[in-house]
């Protein structure tokens, strides 16, 4: 057993790093803020030692039970913090501290000069530590305290570009949006504490996860302290907080914009961890699912539906990291899909291996755009002879996530059909038909999009970059231009940007194999299927199950996947393929040298052929290509009718009016009245003495008169 | 001489002295109807103690002097009064020269 500072110190340590840096390194030192860098990475190495022991000692079944500590005494639920260590946990405690810190030595080649580096690390500490804390948080409350607080680190990452309107707007729509969605998840929170006393009945704490989960199993006198109807709301409403977080359909929206954010911002928060929190949270309370069938057939439906329709708009973005975006969208859904198919295993599985494809893929967008100084994909193109590893590294973070063997995605994804195919879950038979036919489309979509985004990016010729979209912008008048800086230097990433993505890139070929030899009974000691029963294990009612390696589904998965490929190759690969003569690529490899010793893009730019723009043979869609590009115009729906409409003319009217008339009247009549009855009195003011005088003489008058009249007399 | 006859020149006195007071638009004048006030109550204090003063008090030390007293001390007072108003409407004077009351309304503002 791993002494309990131990655990501790994983999500202390990032927290601690973060008030060094924002309370003395920020204020006193920031000519040097670089070394916040420094002082974060040495944190989340110790973090991640430290996980990979608790993994070790969990995985080996050492008892991994804390006492929890009361924080706040309230009768029958008490507040408690504690620790939940399972294997869900110390899976989640490896991917977020490897994750986090690969992306936070990448960003110091990407944040390279910032002058706001200080507060990026600062607020990457934050994100980290409460991501930290969520993952180990054995109380509910707790638990629900770090997933606002990873909320607020991603708002504020996501505007860390704070001088460009549309990172501030993008910032401030992601808070609001999965805001929307944990108004669920505390409504849920606010049942369970008002019902703490039947709870206490049966000797459970309504805020403890473990006394919940037991509380949704059937008591031997027949139902259960959590059951019924009730428990079917509580599921939902823990899953509308989780769609929030996880960008699931309708709550989709924020997650495309949150990409105005640094890159190793997106690929940290908005690809492998934080948005993969909404899959763990439904994990978490998965024996609650599993009781709620209802709830569970949402939760399939839902992901189901997400990944096949993120993936359609995927298809038709121009920003590179727009594409991932939707692209994770897609995955996050087949995570979620499997949940609500009772695949418990798989779901997690996928997120272990996506959080590594999906952060290398977003990593090396970062890297394209520190070459090219745009994210359009137009403006890109034959960026492969410059940045050859970054190309190696991008096909095999782009295979991984689309699913070829024997990379991790596909074991993973293939899991997830499996499940569907097999069908056997909790939820009805056609409900599993349905999702299985969403998640095979969604797959031959992923390959398209993803191959799409390569050969846009890296194969033809170069387009011009940042210095090419600045400069049509100008023409057109057009709004502000995707990235910060739009320098155009072609070359290869620094070293410390390229290393961490080979390590995800190892992680990628080899997590999904190593840690789940799929039809090997035994590898390197490691069993059969290990990780998923591995993550099983942790929940401790109904013991869902994986189902094993399907020759047909793996079949049909490979398939689809090659015939994306092919399709996107015939349509953006091959033409472009042949009008790129050597001498022409040796030509622009001469310049991109040439330029990234002169950093003026003007001077650069003449060098470097500019390829002209070509329509996107996609536009010949018509208006199925209009209704992509828009988004399903739900951006439209959401800003044009609930935003404006409802809210801004109905709601705000209302409000509006009854500021104007009715607490305004009350104000202005307070002031009327006063100023009626001042004129009044004003009138008695007369400045005569003896007008005063008299007014006196006949007050005494009137009640001495009174006296005589009505009193009992003078003296007595 | 009775009690009755000297209330009523005392309420005379104070009423000739109030309607001065409140009617007269020169200050001096206006001051000595506040005098003429102040004597009509010298007056009744003076007869009240003369005419009924507890008898037990009277047998015990032969004659109560307490409303003379008083009257000599609100003659002391008036005269205090009447340096300080006199005071007042030479500077009064002195700034506007006026000694009308009516005009006398700077305060109002």
């Amino acid at each position: 057993m791993v002494a309990e500072p131990l655990v501790w110190a994983i999500f202390l340590l990032p927290l601690l790093s973060f008030l060094l840096i924002s309370l003395v390194i920020r204020p006193l030192f920031n000519r040097i803020a670089v070394i916040s860098g420094y002082l974060l990475i040495a944190a989340l190495s110790v973090s991640l030692v430290l996980s990979l022991v608790i993994l070790v000692n969990v995985a080996q079944g050492a008892d991994a039970s804390y006492a929890a500590h009361t924080w706040i005494d309230l009768g029958d639920a008490a507040i408690e913090v504690g620790i939940l260590l399972d294997p869900v946990t110390a899976v989640m405690l490896f991917v977020v501290s490897g994750v986090s810190l690969l992306v936070q030595i990448y960003s110091l080649g990407y944040m390279k000069g910032d002058p706001g580096i200080a507060r990026y690390f600062a607020y990457m500490s934050l994100f980290t530590a409460s991501m930290l804390g969520l993952v180990l948080s054995a109380n509910i409350v707790q638990l629900y305290a770090f997933w606002e607080l990873v909320g607020l680190s991603s708002y504020l990452l996501i505007g860390f570009w704070h001088d460009r309107p549309s990172a501030a707007a993008a910032a401030k729509k992601a808070f609001i949006v999965t805001r929307i969605g944990d108004v669920g998840f505390l409504l849920a929170i606010i049942y369970l504490f008002f019902h703490a006393s039947q709870f206490a009945a049966e000797g459970l704490n309504a805020l403890h996860i473990p006394d919940i989960w037991q509380a949704a199993q059937p008591l031997a006198t027949g139902g259960a302290v959590l059951g019924g109807t009730a428990l079917t709301l509580i599921c939902l409403g823990i899953f509308a907080g989780a769609a929030g977080k996880s960008g699931q359909f309708p709550l989709h929206s924020w997650l495309p914009d949150a990409m105005e954010g640094p890159t190793p911002v997106s690929a940290l928060i908005h690809a492998a961890t934080m948005v993969a929190a909404g899959v763990f949270l439904v994990a978490r309370f998965f024996p609650l699912f599993q009781e709620a069938r209802d709830a569970m057939m949402v939760v399939a439906l839902v992901g189901g539906f997400t990944a096949f329709a993120a993936a359609t708009l995927g298809l038709v973005m121009n920003d590179i990291k727009r594409v991932m975006a939707y692209s994770t969208i897609s995955q996050l859904g087949y995570m979620m899909a499997a949940l609500g198919l009772g695949a418990f295993g798989p779901a997690l599985f996928h997120l272990f291996t996506h959080a590594f494809f999906k952060a290398l893929l977003f990593l090396g967008a970062g890297c394209v755009n520190h070459a090219s100084g745009t994210f359009n994909m137009r403006y890109m193109g034959g960026l492969r002879t410059f940045m050859p590893w970054t190309y190696a590294l991008l096909v095999v973070g782009g295979l991984s996530l689309v699913g070829i063997a024997p990379l991790s995605g596909f074991w993973s994804k293939d899991e997830i059909i499996t499940a569907a195919w097999l069908g056997g879950g909790p939820v009805d038979p056609w409900v599993a038909q349905t999702v299985l036919a969403l998640l095979v489309a969604a797959a031959l979509l992923t390959a398209f999009y993803t191959f799409r985004m390569v050969f846009l990016t890296f194969h033809g010729e170069f387009r011009g970059g940042g210095a090419q979209e600045l400069k049509d912008a100008e023409e057109s008048g057009s709004a502000q231009p995707s990235a910060v800086s739009q320098e155009v230097h072609l070359a290869e990433s620094p070293r410390v940007m390229v290393a961490p993505m080979a390590v995800l890139g190892i992680a990628a070929v080899l997590a999904g194999y190593i840690a789940n030899p799929q039809w090997i009974k035994s590898l390197l000691g490691i069993p059969w299927h290990w990780f998923s029963y591995f993550v099983e294990s942790a929940v401790l009612y109904g013991h869902p199950e994986t189902p094993p390696f399907n020759w047909a589904v793996a079949g049909i998965s490979t398939a689809v996947a090659v015939a994306g490929i092919g399709l996107a190759y015939l349509l953006y690969a091959r033409a472009k393929e042949g009008m790129t003569s050597p001498a022409g690529m040796a030509e622009a490899s001469d310049a991109g040298g040439e330029h990234s010793e002169g950093h003026n893009h003007d001077h650069g730019h003449a060098h470097v052929d500019v390829a002209p723009q070509q329509a996107d043979p996609l536009e010949r869609g018509g208006i199925i290509y209009t209704l992509l590009y828009r988004k399903y115009f739900v951006d439209e729906l959401y800003e044009g009718l609930l935003v404006r409409r409802i809210f801004y003319r109905f709601f705000a009217g209302i409000t509006d009016w009854l500021d104007r008339s009715l607490v305004d009247g009350i104000v202005d009549l307070t002031g009327w009245l006063t100023r009626q009855f001042g004129r009044l009195a004003a009138q008695f003011q007369t400045g005569q003495v003896q007008f005063y005088g008299a007014v006196i003489v006949l007050g005494a008058v009137l009640i001495l008169v009174g006296y005589i009249a009505f009193g009992t007399g003078l003296g007595g | 001489m009775s009690l009755e006859s000297m209330l009523v020149v005392a309420a005379a006195l104070f009423a000739i002295g109030l309607y001065g007071a409140l009617a007269r638009n020169n200050v001096i004048a206006v001051l000595m109807s506040i005098e003429i006030m102040f004597n009509a109550v010298n007056l009744t204090v003076v007869a009240f103690s003369k005419y009924v003063a507890p008898l037990a008090l009277r047998q015990e030390i032969g004659s109560v002097l307490t409303g003379q007293v008083f009257a000599v001390f609100i003659i002391t007072v008036a005269a205090a009064e009447i340096a300080l108003g006199l005071g007042i409407v030479f500077a009064m004077y002195r700034n506007t020269e006026s000694v009308s009351l009516s005009e006398a309304n700077q305060l109002r503002h």
